[in-house]
C-alpha cells in the first residue's frame, strides 16, 4: 500500500471498531453535541466533573460517522480522564494528532478534531465563556485547510 | 465536423495527450475517477492556453492593433464554436461565457429572475438537483416571494414524470432541471419537460454540467430556453463557463453584470447595452480560456462524441457489473443498462464513504466521497455521505478493476 495509509494504522481501525466510554452519563456536569455537516459525522459528549468542579472525572460518548471522527472521540475520552478544564481548554489540533499518532490529511482534519472541538465547546458553554450554541460544526475547520 | 461515428476510443493513444495520468503516487500509477468533478486537460488544450499568452495575448474587443485584432476573433469565433458545439443555430448571439455552470444559473436567477418572479409565482426543480441549481433557485425565492417546489425522484432514481405534470401548472414561470444526474448518473428527459413547461408557459433551464462533455447535445432539439455548462468538465481550463440563451430571451433580459466592455453608449445619467453576447460579459473577460474551451471542443469532435458517450456508458456499465458482485455495496441510480452516464455513486456498507475514498487514494485511486452538492438528494436515500467514481474518455476497465481491488482492501481493513 502507498501513502496515506498510515491514517488506518491498528489503534484507529481498534478504537472505530471497539469504541471506549462510549454510551452516556446519567449524572454529567455537561454534554454537548457537535457534527461535520459535510461529513455526516455526529458526536455528543458526556463530561462529569470531579468534586472540585476543575477536574475531568469520567467522559463518555456517542455518535456516527467516518473512522477518524468516532477514533478520536474514543481515544479522547480516555484522555480526558483526570485532566482539568484548563488543559482541556488548552488542547489544539497538533494535540489531537499527537493522540491519534498518525499524519492526518488536510482534508480529514475537521474529521479528527470533532470531539476536541464538542468537549471544548460544552465545558466554555458549562463556564458561561461562550452563548450556548445547541450544536458545535467544524466548518470553520475545513474552510481554513 | 468530422467525426469517426461508431469507433471505440483509442484509449492508448489518447492517453497519450495526458501526461498527469502518468503519475504515480506511493509507486502506483494513478487512476483518475473524479472526472464529474473536473476532467483532465490534454495537450493540445494546454498548448492552446500557453500559444494564447507566448503569440497572441492582448485584451480584445476595444484594441486597434494586431495583436488586440487576433485575441478579439479567437475569442469571438471560440462563442461560434462552442454555439455550434451545443446546438445552438444562432451563434455567438446566443453563447455567454461565464465563469462555470453555477455562474450561469446565477446569471439567469439574477439577470431574469429577480426581474420577473414575484409571489404567486412557483420555480419549479427536481430532487435530484445540484446546489448550484437548488440553493440559487431557493434564494432567489426568498427574495422574490416565488415559490419553489420540486420534482420528486423515484425510488430507482428517475424523475417522477407523472409528479412532474402535478407540480408544473399555469403559476410556473422557471423549471430549472438537471440534464444528467451528477450523483445518480439518471439521463432526464429533459425534452418531455421542456414541452410540459412550454405548455403552461413556463421556461426552461437545463444544466448540462455533466452532459455537454459526456454526449451529444442539442439545445434546440430539446427547446431548452436556456442551457449551462462548464469547461473543465470536458477537458478545457477551469474559470469559463457556457450558457445558451434564446437570442430573444437574451435581449429582452436586463445584464447580470455591469462595467466596461458591456456597454454601447455611456453618459454621467445613463448607459446602453452592447449587443449580445457581451451585454453579458463585463470586464476583461475569459479570453485564454475561452480560446483554450474551443480547442477542447475540436479535440471533443475529433474523437466524435458518439463515441465519448459509448465509452463511458460502457464503462459505468463495467462498473456496476464488478460492483453489482458484492452484497455489501449499494449503487445509487438506474440499474445496469439503464439510460445512465458515465459515473457511479456507491457506499460500502462497513466502512464510511470518506475512510473508503482515503483508502482508496492509498492505491492511488482517485475517488470523490461526500455529497456531491447534492445534500438534499443524499437525505432522501437516507445516507450521509457516498464514493462516486466516474470516467472519462482516457479510463479503462483495468483501471475500474484497480478500483474494486482498492474496496476489497478497505473491506478487509474495517472487517
Amino acid at each position: 500500500m502507498g501513502m496515506g495509509s498510515d491514517m488506518y494504522r491498528q489503534q484507529i481501525l481498534d478504537h472505530y471498531k471497539n469504541p471506549r466510554n462510549y454510551g452516556e452519563i446519567e449524572d454529567a456536569t455537561f454534554t454537548h453535541v457537535g457534527e461535520n455537516p459535510m461529513c455526516g459525522d455526529e458526536i455528543r459528549m458526556d463530561v462529569k466533573l470531579d468534586e472540585d468542579g476543575e477536574t475531568i472525572e469520567a467522559v463518555a460518548f456517542q455518535g456516527d460517522g467516518c473512522a477518524i471522527s468516532q477514533a478520536s472521540a474514543s481515544m479522547l475520552s480516555g484522555e480526558l480522564r483526570g485532566r482539568t478544564l484548563d488543559e482541556l481548554d488548552e488542547m489544539d489540533r497538533d494535540d489531537v494528532t499527537d493522540m491519534l499518532g498518525v499524519d492526518i490529511s488536510p482534508m480529514r482534519v475537521k474529521c479528527a478534531v470533532l470531539a476536541e472541538k464538542v468537549a471544548q465547546d460544552g465545558a466554555e458553554i458549562y463556564l458561561g465563556e461562550k452563548d450556548d450554541i445547541s450544536r458545535t460544526t467544524t466548518e470553520d475547520e475545513s474552510d481554513s485547510t | 465536423m468530422e467525426t469517426r461515428e461508431s469507433e471505440p476510443l483509442d484509449v492508448e493513444t489518447i492517453r497519450e495527450d495526458f501526461p498527469i495520468l502518468q503519475r504515480e503516487f506511493g509507486g502506483e500509477q494513478v487512476v483518475y475517477l473524479d472526472n464529474a468533478a473536473t476532467t483532465h486537460t490534454p495537450d493540445p488544450v494546454v498548448d492552446a492556453i500557453a500559444h494564447y499568452y507566448r503569440h497572441t495575448n492582448a485584451n480584445v474587443h476595444r484594441g486597434l492593433h494586431h495583436l488586440s485584432q487576433e485575441a478579439s476573433i479567437a475569442y469571438e469565433e471560440a462563442h461560434d464554436e462552442l454555439a455550434e458545439f451545443v446546438g445552438a443555430s444562432g451563434g455567438r448571439e446566443e453563447m455567454v461565457f461565464t465563469k462555470n455552470t453555477t455562474e450561469s444559473e446565477n446569471l439567469v436567477a439574477y439577470a431574469w429572475g429577480l426581474n420577473e418572479l414575484g409571489p404567486g409565482d412557483e420555480v419549479v426543480l427536481t430532487e435530484m438537483e445540484h446546489h448550484a441549481s437548488l440553493v440559487t433557485w431557493q434564494q432567489i425565492g426568498k427574495r422574490t416571494g416565488a415559490d419553489v417546489k420540486y420534482i420528486e425522484v423515484t425510488e430507482d432514481g428517475r424523475l417522477d414524470m407523472d409528479h412532474a405534470k402535478e407540480v408544473i401548472t399555469d403559476d410556473t414561470a422557471m423549471v430549472s432541471v438537471l440534464h444528467v444526474s451528477n450523483t445518480l448518473g439518471t439521463v432526464n428527459p429533459v425534452d418531455e419537460l421542456a414541452d410540459v413547461a412550454h405548455d403552461h408557459g413556463a421556461l426552461v433551464f437545463v444544466d448540462g454540467a455533466q452532459a455537454v462533455p459526456n454526449q451529444p447535445v442539442d439545445v434546440e432539439a430539446i427547446d431548452a430556453d436556456f442551457y449551462a455548462f462548464s469547461g473543465h468538465k470536458m477537458l478545457g481550463p477551469t474559470g469559463i463557463g457556457g450558457l445558451y440563451g434564446k437570442k430573444h430571451l437574451l435581449e429582452e433580459m436586463e445584464p447580470f453584470n455591469y462595467g466596461g466592455m458591456m456597454i454601447e453608449k455611456v453618459t454621467y445619467e445613463e448607459s446602453s447595452w452592447h449587443d449580445l453576447p457581451w451585454k453579458f460579459e463585463a470586464g476583461t473577460p475569459v479570453i485564454a480560456q475561452g480560446i483554450a474551451l474551443a480547442e477542447a471542443v475540436d479535440y471533443l469532435e475529433d474523437l466524435g462524441m458518439e463515441n465519448v458517450q459509448r465509452h463511458e456508458r460502457q464503462l459505468a456499465a463495467y462498473a456496476q457489473e464488478r460492483l453489482a458482485e458484492f452484497d455489501d455495496v449499494e449503487t445509487y441510480g438506474p440499474p445496469v443498462g439503464e439510460e445512465r452516464a458515465g459515473l457511479v455513486a456507491f457506499n460500502l456498507e462497513s466502512v464510511h464513504a470518506h475512510d473508503l475514498a482515503s483508502i482508496l487514494n492509498d492505491f492511488a485511486v482517485a475517488t470523490r466521497a461526500g455529497d456531491h452538492c447534492t445534500q438534499p438528494l443524499h437525505d432522501k436515500l437516507g445516507v450521509a455521505a457516498s464514493a462516486r467514481a466516474s470516467f472519462y474518455v482516457y479510463n479503462t476497465r483495468d483501471e475500474i478493476d484497480r478500483l474494486v481491488e482498492g474496496i476489497d482492501a478497505a473491506r478487509e481493513l474495517f472487517a
